[in-house]
């Protein structure tokens, strides 16, 4: 290794200039987010459906932070390849977050509310003799 | 970029390749605990076992321990192996002392009859935290042997390299983090 050059940017594991600036934003962001949330969450500053909204909005945005200034994804001089396969992580991630989200609340409120057992042999009680 | 330089920078694309699937395991876990969050089957519910005070203690743990690792990557850089060591070491305290408050709070919770047979939401409360922790604490692992093998050689193309590799796992698992606190702490409180 030969004093003088940045053996991380010579790989493209981050931009060539990157330094301990894009690491204090990502961590004093991050801070700020995680405060934020923790504040609105404890304080009971919102009703609930702002609070989640608020509280989700300020995850996204320290996601975003520490993926550009911690894993280097942001920023033109960001590897494009790390950058393509990340896009196609976070569709399958949507896809299979949602999805199954989707189907089961959507199951969840077709099922409605399960008989009981009584219910149940008093419906089969009435079918029978058809 | 001359020949080294690009088997490295491959490596890299390929362990980050490992760490989207990776991504996606836990999303699959999320996924799970969002639906089964509901099921207490007449135990505890979210709200009544999670502490806010000492998630955030564990979010703010670990967070700084991602900004260790980056400090030992620009002290690396500039090819400071002291720095580089004293920067890890700080990384593994705080990381085990995440692993260890983590530990802490499941020996309660199985403690007060709450462990992961008790309910679905708990099964899955305890897969989706629990699968976390297991990656810190092989990142913990992995830490440790980058410290020896930087005590023992100092700089090689093979140390900065997996230095390079380890950081984007340890700030990965933050990430990760981020949305368990968001998820399953601040939205159970």
């Amino acid at each position: 290794m030969t004093p003088g050059r940045d053996y991380f940017a010579d790989i493209g594991f981050w931009p060539r200039g990157e330094g301990l600036g894009s690491y204090l934003i990502g961590f004093a962001a991050s801070l700020l987010f995680t405060l934020a949330a923790y504040v609105f969450v404890t304080r009971h500053m919102l009703a609930p459906t702002p609070l989640i909204a608020a509280v989700s909005v300020l995850a996204l945005l320290q996601f975003f932070v520490q993926t550009a200034y911690f894993l280097h994804l942001g920023g033109r001089g960001a590897s494009k390849e790390r950058r393509a396969i990340f896009a196609g992580a976070a569709a399958i991630v949507i896809i299979l977050v949602g999805g199954s989200l989707w189907i089961m609340f959507d199951l969840n409120q077709r099922m409605g509310v399960m008989p009981t057992t009584e219910q149940m042999e008093f419906y089969m009680q009435s079918m029978t003799g058809i | 970029m001359n020949r080294d330089d690009y088997k490295d920078s491959v490596t890299v694309f390929g362990f980050f390749t490992y760490l989207m699937t990776d991504l996606v395991l836990f999303a699959a876990l999320f996924a799970v605990y969002a639906v089964m969050r509901s099921g207490t089957f007449g135990g505890p519910t979210p709200q009544e076992l999670f502490d806010a005070p000492f998630a955030l203690l564990e979010t703010l743990v670990l967070l700084s321990s991602s900004f260790t690792a980056g400090l030992a990557l620009l002290a690396a850089r500039r090819e400071r192996v002291g720095a580089t060591i004293a920067a890890l070491c700080a990384t593994f305290a705080l990381g085990a002392t995440f692993i260890m408050l983590e530990l802490s709070e499941f020996a309660k919770f199985i403690h007060l009859g709450d462990g992961p047979s008790r309910s679905a939401f708990l099964s899955s409360f305890f897969t989706l935290v629990g699968t976390h922790g297991l990656h810190v604490s092989l990142g913990l692992l992995w830490l440790l042997a980058l410290i020896v093998a930087l005590l023992a050689r100092g700089f090689t193309r093979s140390s900065m390299r997996k230095l390079a590799l380890f950081s984007l796992f340890w700030h990965f698992l933050d990430i990760v983090w981020i949305f368990i606190f968001t998820i399953v702490y601040l939205f159970g409180v």
